[in-house]
């Protein structure tokens, strides 16, 4: 009999931190190679279209980001919440409803026409997804409610309430009955800038900007201290006289406000009005980018855009090799599976062991 | 009176039976200490395998058997990233939910729009004809009769048997189970096999007896509300299913509200089972002292054995 | 004892009779990795023989037993029993063959009841009234008696134990390994095991008895073998050696003596005034007015049975737990119920807790992360407008090993990677090399060899007799107690006895006090 055997390590492996998302990355291009040739393609033309052709071409990258850009906003908030043991998997709801508060300034309030609407808008969407968040958040610090299920089942209460304002109070009076809200004036809406050929607009250097300040804060302030030991050990964390409630209300807040501010740039940019579907899964799909990312910003970043091209490599077999996009999805949560699997390789040497325990003969 | 009641009990037990089946399976593998937060995942690939191998075959059955088989096979791939590997359960967890629901997509898109076959119901002869009991409890089908009897089954294998002893030994304290000379790795995947199994007849039920067609994403949360029904069951057999039927009846309300003449939008009637999955999860965790006395202390904590 | 006399005579004569043992283990080798925890170890034990097997932490003694109940397999070496050879694999074959344990901790289902936790020791039983009535009988005949329907968690840690010898006689064992079995157990307690051990010793069971605890091991066992450093290194009568000799065949070397002479006390520093705290949690205790002053340069420390109000009354003192009250507890002068831990930290004061890993320390982190962990807030600059400064921190953990000697690989390795007797270095270090003017320790040298532990307990002398700091141990460990404090006062069901000074009590005293004689109100209930 073939067994498994684990050793734990005296140390995190530093190799093996680095490399266990390469191993996993490595391990997810065979699946899809396997998935391809199961659905009866070349694999290497399967893995060529999904992972490489689209980001061969100008409008690709452009894509790529456009698509990352709220992948990394989302994730990195959710890093925050997972690295201090706060389960936020709502993410899509805080979304949605900061995309909703926000909206208040162009679908109420039309005529309110000047250059501070964006940034007012981006700022009552964060307030929005905060609040959201602050739900789950609560209810954990006041009653011990599991966080999980209850941020989950409010994704479900959002998007029903999305579908309810898009339809009723907030339906476009020229939208031809269709469930939508007016379309955004100018100033509502986040414009691309042409650099060198790619359009790209704020909300990419916002993701970029963020992605700095929460490197320097997780690696170098005591706040940032503060959220690894509490994730890690509440009581030595009450010890170091840190606040576990405390930390469980910024962490739900800063996650929930930067999902709303991701909504918000989405809608702002991407669709420019409300629909019943403003997001394709992006809070979930986040928190695959924040496993990959290693809960750490610059993996983050590096995991988003790896995730992104995902979505980019389903729209692209699609087109190219006539397979289905949700193929894409799949691969994801191949990827997140390797992801967890390859982690033990940094706490553990991994051993596979032949025979019974104690006689040892290591393969 | 009776010709009103008896269709909204019958209604209320179509709706509860997938949550029921899928909770009782959940609350085996958290009793073993696993948490498993994958029932959604592993109820939509019941709910997919079902569909498709029932319009292949022209029976309801292999499809149900499918779906079972294929909520175990799915459940296997969770407990060997976490059991053997020893990744994190609740991440762990939440990848199977997204891979689930990927890939039942991926197999399910050649099925959209397809009529199903309906499971149906059997008759058990002379009872079913009793009034109120006999359409109630004998003239369901086999899923139904099944979850009534796992009920049963389930308390009694917990509580009554030897085996269940152990389930709760290593839910209780993996280390001393294993100082016994258990396998608390074996026991556990055993337990996460059979709410993969469990969870995927809730979902085959969904595609082959309450809605015979398959629907991308047609759990719509089912697995997690089965997730809230065990915490909120403190992780018992019977208490699962009371909350299953109290969940079942939220969930027809929503249908019958506006006949009972509440004029709240639809969104917000569809939003209760939901709402209601909050209000319970608060209302139960304010009785800390029987919460912690049955959780099972290890749950969701990793085992390696020191060798 | 004349019947524990007879045993040992008996016992003594099938030894040297030659008669075969009833387990022998011969040249085992265990590894772990790199390390070897059992090296050649041989030892054979008689029917009816109460076996000592003595050694420090880390000797090898917990492996060398966990390979004889079969939870490990030895890398080489050969086990017999009764003279003919066996293979031990699983716990449950070790049970079938005639082996019974009983575990030092952690061995019982909390949520289970007593009659659940026995029958999942023994082969192919169920929880029925007929098991029910067997170990209500067993039980009540060896003067254990036990209710089997209560559930573990209502049940005291001397019931506990109970339970686990109890499971253990179920299985008609022929052997019982016992290990550390009165390290939880007041005195008293104690006298009434030995009973119970010998009287099943003069009906032929044997028992392989693993302590520390030279004294009970002279007074009740009838042959000893010594490990030290994976190997065993003696064989003896433990009745015909002195409790130093003993001591120093586990050591080695002669343990560095504990310099101490009583010094001048100083101005009072803790101030504890009817200190009284309901239990916050569903099965802990509710310290219940509570008074001790303790002045700068002495020593006082708190004696008492695991689970009597230690933890909370740490957590009042170091404010993990704010005191119900401001002036309920006093430092240096200041009204400090309210003040939150680093607050306290500011007055001078420091704190370890008991847990070393999860609470003293966070294991994954390194050990400068480890040091701003309880110094951020100290005003020593390991933080500054918000930003950690892990250098400083290095310096300290620089200066913390080289005082404490703590043996660590590389140079600043996570928490985790160290001994535990490293580690309790490194965590009383920290605290001691700020100069504290109170400290607060809770057992500073639980598991810990004896070598580090005359390290710690030199320190906290010499913080108290030349920093003229005022420290509180609490402490399960009179040995240690009685070695460096000046007064002892002991806890009982959350209450406090009055502190006295340490050379007018005898450990007889203490034993009654922590049977409930520190209640001094409500002691009728």
């Amino acid at each position: 009999m073939i067994r498994i055997e684990l050793v734990k390590r005296s140390q995190q492996s530093r190799v093996m931190s680095v490399l266990s998302p390469v191993i996993a990355v490595a391990l997810t291009v065979i699946v899809a190679g396997i998935v391809f040739f199961l659905q009866g393609h070349n694999p290497l033309e399967g893995i060529w279209y999904f992972f490489l052709e689209p980001i061969t071409s100008l409008w690709g990258i452009e894509q790529l980001v456009t698509k990352a850009t709220p992948l990394v906003i989302i994730a990195l908030g959710l890093a925050v919440c997972y690295q201090s043991n706060n389960w936020n998997i709502g993410a899509e709801g805080q979304l949605t409803m900061g995309a909703i508060v926000g909206s208040i300034l162009p679908v109420m309030f039309p005529d309110f026409v000047n250059p501070v609407v964006l940034p007012l808008m981006l700022i009552m969407a964060m307030i929005g997804g905060a609040l959201f968040a602050l739900i789950p958040a609560q209810l954990k610090i006041r009653f011990g409610t599991n966080e999980i299920l209850t941020s989950l089942m409010l994704v479900y209460c959002s998007n029903l309430f999305l579908d309810w304002m898009v339809r009723g109070p907030w339906r476009s009076p020229q939208g031809y009955n269709f469930p939508i809200t007016v379309d955004f004036h100018e100033w509502a809406i986040l414009d691309g800038h042409d650099f060198g050929g790619v359009y790209l607009n704020l909300s990419a250097l916002i993701a970029l900007i963020l992605v700095i300040v929460l490197a320097v804060v997780m690696r170098s302030t005591l706040k940032g201290f503060e959220i690894r030991v509490l994730g890690q050990s509440p009581r030595a964390g009450a010890f170091a006289g840190f606040n576990h409630r405390r930390m469980t209300l910024f962490a739900f807040a800063l996650s929930g406000a930067l999902a709303g501010l991701a909504g918000m740039m989405v809608v702002m940019t991407e669709i420019q009005k409300l629909q019943p579907v403003i997001s394709p899964g992006y809070g979930f799909t986040a928190i695959i980018v924040a496993f990959l990312g290693r809960l750490n910003p610059v993996g983050i970043l590096i995991a988003g855009l790896v995730i992104a091209s995902s979505y980019l490599g389903g729209e692209a077999i699609q087109t190219s090799l006539q397979m289905s996009s949700k193929v894409a999805t799949v691969i994801q949560g191949v990827l997140l599976f390797f992801v967890l699997a390859c982690d033990t390789l940094i706490l553990y040497k991994v051993r596979i062991v032949a025979g019974r325990a104690g006689e040892v003969a290591r393969a | 009176m009776l010709d009103i009641v008896v269709p909204i009990i019958l209604t209320v037990i179509t709706a509860a039976t997938p949550l029921l089946l899928a909770a009782l399976g959940e609350l085996i593998t958290e009793r073993s200490g696993v948490l498993n937060l994958g029932v959604e995942g592993m109820m939509v690939m019941g709910a997919v395998a079902g569909f498709a191998v029932t319009i292949s075959t022209g029976s309801p059955t292999l499809g149900i058997l499918a779906g079972a088989v294929a909520g175990l096979l799915t459940s296997l791939v969770f407990a060997f990233v976490t059991l053997t590997l020893v990744a994190n359960q609740v991440a762990s967890g939440l990848a199977l939910t997204m891979f689930g629901l990927g890939l039942s997509g991926l197999i399910g898109e050649s099925f959209v729009g397809k009529p199903g076959i309906k499971l149906e119901a059997l008759h058990i002869p002379g009872l079913s004809d009793l009034p109120v009991i006999g359409p109630i409890l004998f003239s369901q089908d086999l899923l139904v009769y099944l979850s009534f009897a796992m009920i049963v089954v389930v308390n009694w294998f917990l509580f009554r048997t030897r085996a269940g002893l152990i389930l709760r030994s290593v839910g209780d304290n993996h280390s001393s189970a294993h100082a016994l000379g258990y396998s608390v790795i074996g026991v556990r995947y055993l337990a996460v096999m059979f709410g993969g199994l469990m969870a995927g007849l809730g979902g085959a039920y969904l595609s082959v007896a309450y809605t015979p067609l398959w629907v991308e994403n047609m759990t719509a949360g089912r697995g997690w509300i089965a997730l809230a029904l065990v915490v909120f069951a403190s992780w018992r057999p019977t208490r699962v299913a009371a909350g299953a039927y109290l969940f079942g009846a939220v969930t027809v309300l929503q249908f019958h509200a506006q006949a009972l003449g509440i004029g709240l939008p639809s969104q917000f009637l569809s939003m209760l089972p939901y709402l209601a999955t909050v209000v319970v999860l608060v209302a139960i965790s304010g009785n800390r002292r029987a919460t912690l006395f049955n959780t099972p202390a290890c749950l969701g904590k990793s085992f390696v054995p020191d060798r | 004892m004349t019947g524990s006399d007879q045993n040992k005579k008996e016992a003594l004569v099938r030894r040297v009779g030659g008669d075969v043992p009833l387990l022998e283990v011969r040249n085992i080798v265990k590894r772990f990795g790199s390390n070897t925890a059992n090296d050649d170890v041989s030892l054979a034990i008689m029917p009816g023989e109460i076996h000592a097997l003595l050694g420090e932490n880390g000797a090898g003694k917990s492996t060398l037993v966990k390979i004889i109940y079969g939870s490990l397999q030895p890398n080489s070496g050969s086990i017999y029993w009764k003279g003919k050879p066996v293979t031990i694999s699983s716990p449950a074959e070790a049970r079938s063959v005639g082996i019974g344990m009983v575990f030092q901790h952690f061995s019982l289902f909390e949520s289970l009841t007593v009659a659940e936790n026995i029958a999942l020791a023994l082969p192919d039983c169920k929880v029925t009234d007929k098991l029910s009535a067997t170990i209500a009988r067993v039980s009540e005949s060896y003067g254990l008696p036990l209710d089997p329907s209560a559930h573990i968690v209502d049940l005291s840690v001397g019931e506990r134990q109970r339970v686990e010898i109890v499971r253990c006689l179920l299985q008609n064992p022929e052997l019982i390994i016992m290990d550390e079995p009165t390290s939880v157990l007041t005195p008293q307690e104690a006298d009434q095991l030995f009973i119970t051990l010998n009287r099943l010793a003069s009906e032929g069971c044997a028992i392989l008895y693993i302590s520390h605890r030279l004294e009970e091991v002279r007074v009740l066992c009838h042959h000893a073998t010594v490990m030290r450093r994976a190997k065993v290194v003696g064989e003896t009568d433990p009745a015909e050696q002195t409790v130093g000799a003993l001591a120093q065949m586990m050591v080695g070397s002669e343990i560095a003596r504990i310099a101490r002479e009583k010094g001048k006390v100083g101005p009072e520093k803790v101030l504890l005034k009817g200190l009284s705290v309901p239990s916050q949690e569903a099965f802990g205790v509710s310290l219940k007015d509570i008074n001790l002053s303790v002045r700068a340069g002495e020593i006082v420390a708190i004696a008492g049975v695991a689970g009597n109000g230690q933890s909370e009354l740490f957590d009042a003192l170091s404010g993990e737990e704010a005191c119900p009250k401001e002036d309920m507890l006093i430092l240096d002068g200041e009204a400090a119920g309210f003040l939150t831990i680093n607050q306290r930290r500011q007055l001078g004061a420091a704190f370890v807790p008991e847990e070393r890993l999860g609470h003293g320390a966070v294991p994954a982190l390194k050990l400068s992360e480890n040091v701003v962990l309880t110094r951020h807030g100290t005003g020593e600059g390991m933080a500054k407008r918000g930003f950690t400064r892990f250098g400083r921190a290095g310096k300290v953990v620089e200066a913390v090993t080289h005082l404490f000697d703590v043996r660590k690989g590389v140079n600043d390795p996570e928490a985790r990677s160290l001994s535990g007797g490293n580690l309790q270095k490194f965590v009383v270090g920290r605290e001691v090399h700020r100069s504290p003017g109170i400290l607060v320790v809770a057992q500073p040298t639980w598991g810990v060899d004896a070598g580090a532990a005359a390290v710690i307990r030199q320190s906290l002398i010499d913080l108290a007799r030349k920093d003229r700091a005022a420290i509180i141990i609490i402490s399960q460990d009179l040995d240690e107690i009685f070695e460096i404090a000046d007064r002892i006062a002991v806890i009982s069901r959350g209450h406090l006895s009055a502190a006295e000074d340490a050379d007018t009590l005898t450990p007889e005293k203490i034993g009654l006090l922590m049977a409930g004689g520190a209640e001094k109100k409500g002691a009728a209930a």
